[in-house]
């Protein structure tokens, strides 16, 4: 059963998402929630099945979905609820969660603190101006790492590889394990974009070529890709006359760089850095608008999922205070109303604990004027705590009337103040 | 052999607009597509605007058909539900030469009976376009210009003429006509023969070889004329109405519009080729439509480019249909004298989507004219209703429609807010969407920032399991197009 | 009567991916620049037994995915991965399958068992 309220909600369930959740929940979180799109959690350490995760944080080699499910585990072992198939529409900056999946519908979530975990998706075609047609079988690594590994298809036999990131070099060696060919792996800078221990035990090992200062001119194929019409390129990324080749193929990978994804964090009015595409975060992983946290590639890209579990884990902590302040000043605050002849009363709310210590000054107009002498009345239900005489109470002049600390056991124990202006007998 | 009182080859907006007109009559109707749907050439990738016809030659069928149509798109677009937004249309002037520019189009327009038009300040421009280029002098304005989503039009014109009972046969290919004694009286298709008393040549782009088939106009030839289009994301750029520059003697120029799904639109550049099927996008093009725009808008931004497409237009070389003026390149709409039951039509390039309505009523009065009995049906219904969008819907409205089909809870696309429901919709609609791009095409789903990296392995499951098919078999857009081989564990040429 | 022999390896141990110079004369290391006492070992290893950690999929009957990943409990020989993995290309399990279960048992005779990396719940269990 979903609540409306929780301590702290996190989105996404990557290893940022799983570890705030963890973290938030040993830091004094009473309930926290996480939601995630898909219809388990993980996020893409799922498809992640290669090893090279958790040396920093476990001391051991695991694959992606060993790696997830350790954490998934604690996660639920300490009572942290997912909720599944589930996506995020809207987030307000007063943190209200709208999101809707084929079970509950729409759900609306009221958070104290939220931690944003989305990660990051792939750069397209479109971002890095790539000429040609546009058949099929011109995929991004990832999507095409989601089918092989998940749910068991081959995008192709005969493989060009665009772009030396973490996840083209190892969808290169993946592909090969599953009996494709290959052709080559094309990179644009004069070196390396992902790891060296990638292109040791993805494309060494394999004898699977990368071309450095290489890239794709030219996609060929109406319906399904054909062949790509490759260049080198000066050190001003311009091709060079003269070096074109035609590689034919049936598929092409692009794995040409993360973007965060921050589309959810734009609507609650957080700030992002234009030159990271990630909110700005303080050293507690806050984002500028207070009480929403985020953490691991939504704020930047990292090359190890362990360092973003430790992201997670600080951002979730961080989280977890906050929405215990929130909560205990929500625990500790007590509504004015206005109650005979009054229209506002200012502060709507008062937090009992200040009252201990200082004088709270209430402020009020009253609805209809007495141009007689009258009575201001501070009531909890029907027991008068304070009273204050005035000669005349008129709309257009404030009245303010001051409770002291020696109210503080009468309101301690209250749920609510009125306040009345009367006419004095 | 199936009969039937007319056969239209080509399902584009023009086909399909043709279709809607002539299904309000008492008539059996077939509309023939090569491709695996509707609309899939030039009409879903072009500028997507209404033109309010200043710019076509005066006494032009072109500028005749554009500036009937223009009245015509509020009924057309109301009846049929579809997006478009009369947001008024900038010709953009950045200096004194080209302010002398504008007067010329001002006459023109005037001449071709355009309301509204006039001559405003660069301040006033600027209030209304905060973006525009601040040496922008002065510039035309045409309140009655707007923009639509062509490929909706396209489909809710040729659905609205499937519900009045015409049939459409995707994936049929016209090969020859039948005729007898000199009268066309069917078609031959790769798909089986057709007979009707009438064809009408709607095939865009082939409508020169499809005419000369019949033994008409043999001069008459379609050059296609690529433009390259950048779509520009949506939260970093905001028009309101439709830039253009001042035009050249070739080109409306390179454009920066608004369209229909709040992005914004820059292109077309405009090159001949001779390949009919080439709709490549290439680095030169990318830079000269990249140049163009920063002409109209200085702080346009590469990195907020999210897709990139090219589209072809059927340019035709027609002489001007008033023959007293010297123009060439004119629509062809007409019954040839030399060939008895051919409805031809062919260059119906830009401003043809503009002019849509108008070629549709234009060619029933051609029919007329030439004694065809047209009796209207007594059930004829005009309306098309619009199918949900998540997206567009209130908060309540989405729960109410998640309460009656919970697979609109399920969102497919992020960046657009696709739901499994409006997939699984379209699958089932009167034109069956089969493909991922026929759905990307209808839903918009997969345009955004993503470019369908998240969507398309579950949008290839849903259709897979719609259509009782294995995702081997799933296509982007039709035959020779599969987005994936074989299953994993199995090795090349053997089973699984 | 063996020659000085230079080899540079990158390290695969970490994601630092160290340079590694080594100097061997026959089977005998002279010297090993390595950037930890990890690195070291991977050069010795390397150059001796190369390994490495396999890792793929399996097919499943009834699960929620139709397969499972997979990885080898330890370093792999390298010469036998292509081996190994038309091996485990032929397998089929039947869910449930849970984390670390074993799913081929001293693969190849090298005494490296196949674990599963994930559980993975029956198809009926959703």
């Amino acid at each position: 059963m979903i609540k409306q309220v929780y301590d702290v909600v996190v989105i996404g369930s990557g290893p940022g998402g799983v570890a705030a959740g963890i973290a938030a929940k040993k830091a004094g979180a009473e309930d926290v929630l996480i939601l995630e799109r898909d219809v388990e959690p993980g996020g893409i350490l799922l498809q992640c099945i290669h090893n090279g995760f958790g040396m920093e944080n476990l001391g051991e080699d695991l694959p992606g979905p060993s790696y997830a499910q350790r954490y998934i585990i604690e996660a639920q072992g300490l009572g942290i609820v997912f909720l599944l198939e589930t996506m995020v529409l809207d987030i307000t900056h007063q943190r209200k969660i709208i999101a809707t999946n084929k079970y509950a519908g729409i759900i609306e979530i009221q958070a104290r603190a939220i931690v944003l975990g989305m990660g990051c998706r792939e750069r397209t075609r479109a971002q890095i101006r790539l000429p040609g047609s546009r058949p099929a079988g011109v995929y991004t690594a990832g999507t095409a790492q989601r089918w092989v590994n998940i749910e068991g298809y081959m995008p192709g036999n005969n493989i060009v590889i665009l772009g030396s990131g973490d996840i083209g070099m190892i969808m290169a060696r993946r592909l090969t394990f599953e009996g494709a060919h290959v052709e080559r792996v094309l990179e644009i800078m004069p070196f390396l974009s992902g790891l060296s221990r990638n292109y040791v035990q993805c494309l060494l090992d394999y004898d699977i070529p990368l071309q450095l200062q290489h890239t794709v001119k030219r996609i060929i194929g109406n319906d399904r890709i054909e062949a790509v019409e490759t260049t080198r390129v000066d050190d001003r990324f311009n091709p060079i006359a003269g070096t074109e080749e035609i590689i034919p193929c049936d598929t092409l990978l692009l794995s040409v760089g993360l973007i965060p994804e921050n589309e959810l964090s734009r609507k609650a009015g957080v700030a992002i850095d234009p030159n990271i595409g990630g909110p700005y975060v303080d050293d507690d992983y806050q984002t500028s608008v207070p009480g929403i946290f985020a953490a691991g590639n939504v704020v930047h890209v990292y090359d190890l999922a362990d360092w973003v579990t430790q992201a997670g884990f600080r951002a979730g902590e961080n989280a977890a205070f906050f929405a215990i302040k929130t909560r205990n000043r929500e625990l500790r605050s007590i509504p004015t109303t206005a109650g005979k002849n009054v229209r506002y009363v200012i502060p709507q709310q008062i937090n009992k604990d200040n009252l201990a210590e200082k004088d709270v000054s209430l402020q009020l107009r009253v609805r209809q004027p007495i141009e007689a002498p009258s009575r201001i009345l501070v009531k909890c239900g029907d027991e008068v705590i304070t009273s204050k005489a005035e000669m005349y109470a008129r709309p257009g002049e404030m009245i303010s009337i001051d409770l002291k600390p020696k109210h503080y056991d009468v309101i301690n124990s209250a749920c609510a103040i009125t306040v009345d202006v009367v006419e004095r007998e | 052999m199936k009969t039937f009182d007319f056969i239209i080859i080509g399902g584009g907006v023009i086909g399909c607009t043709i279709a809607r007109s002539l299904s309000r009559y008492k008539l059996s109707i077939l509309l023939v597509e090569k491709e695996s749907d509707i609309g899939m050439v030039t009409s879903s990738a072009n500028s997507a605007l209404v033109h309010a016809g200043y710019d076509a030659v005066a006494g032009s069928l072109k500028a005749k058909m554009n500036v009937a149509a223009s009245p015509m798109w509020d009924t057309f677009a109301g009846e049929l539900n579809i997006p478009f937004r009369r947001c008024g249309d900038f010709v953009v002037a950045v200096d004194e030469k080209e302010v002398q520019k504008l007067e010329e189009l001002l006459t023109r327009g005037k001449k071709n009976g355009v309301p509204g038009l006039k001559i405003v300040t660069g301040d006033e421009l600027k209030a209304k376009e905060p973006l525009v280029n601040p040496n922008a002098t002065a510039a035309l304005w045409a309140p009655t210009g707007g923009i639509c989503d062509p490929f909706a039009a396209t489909l809710a014109a040729g659905e609205n003429a499937v519900m009045n009972g015409v049939q459409i046969a995707l994936n049929t290919t016209f090969e020859s006509f039948i005729t007898e004694n000199g009268r066309i009286i069917g078609v031959h298709t790769n798909r089986g023969d057709f007979s009707g008393r009438w064809v009408v040549n709607a095939a865009g782009l082939q409508s020169d070889a499809v005419m000369h088939k019949a033994g008409v106009r043999p001069e008459f030839k379609i050059t296609p004329r690529r433009g390259e289009y950048f779509i520009v994301d949506r939260e970093e750029m905001k028009i309101n109405s439709v830039l253009f520059p001042v035009p050249s003697d070739v080109s409306k120029g390179i454009l920066v519009t608004a369209t229909m799904h709040e992005n914004t639109l820059i292109g077309p550049n405009a090159q001949n080729i001779d390949d009919k099927e080439d709709k490549s996008i290439t680095a030169k093009g990318m830079d000269e439509i990249w140049n163009g725009a920063k002409k109209l808008v200085p702080s346009v931004n590469q990195r907020s480019i999210i897709a990139s497409y090219a589209g072809l237009r059927a340019g035709g070389n027609a002489p001007c249909a008033d023959s007293s003026v010297d123009y060439t390149g004119d629509f062809v709409i007409e019954i040839p004298e030399t060939v008895m039951g051919l409805v031809n039509l062919g260059g119906i390039e830009s401003p043809g989507l503009s002019a849509a309505p108008a070629i549709g009523q234009y060619v029933v009065e051609l029919l007329k004219d030439h004694g065809e009995q047209l009796i209207e049906k007594a059930d004829y219904q005009p309306i098309r209703p619009a199918r949900p969008r998540f997206r567009h819907m209130s908060m309540d409205e989405r729960k109410e429609m998640i309460q009656r089909d919970a697979r609109y809870g399920r969102v497919i696309c992020r960046c657009e807010m696709v739901t499994e429901g409006e997939i699984v919709a379209e699958i089932h609609s009167p034109i069956p969407a089969t493909t991922y791009d026929a759905i990307k095409r209808r839903t918009w789903l997969g345009t955004g920032r993503c470019q369908g990296g998240f969507d398309m392995p579950l949008v290839v499951e849903i259709l897979a399991r719609e259509l009782g098919k294995s995702p081997l078999e799933i296509t982007k857009k039709g035959e020779g197009s599969e987005y994936l081989y074989r299953k994993t564990k199995t090795v090349e040429g053997q089973p699984a | 009567m063996s020659q000085l022999e230079e080899i540079e390896l990158i390290c695969v141990t970490c994601p630092k991916g160290c340079k590694l110079d080594i100097i061997r004369e026959g089977d005998t290391f002279v010297k090993i620049t390595a950037g930890c006492k990890r690195g070291k070992e991977y050069a010795r290893q390397e150059l001796t037994d190369p390994r490495r950690m396999v890792a793929t999929t399996v097919k499943v009957n009834n699960g929620l995915h139709p397969l499972v990943p997979v990885y080898t409990a330890s370093a792999f020989p390298k010469p036998k991965i292509y081996e190994l993995l038309s091996i485990l290309r032929e397998l089929q399990l039947d869910a449930p399958i849970h984390i670390n279960q074993v799913v081929l048992a001293d693969a190849l005779g090298t005494g490296i068992d196949v674990i599963a990396s994930r559980d993975l719940p029956a198809s009926s269990a959703i």
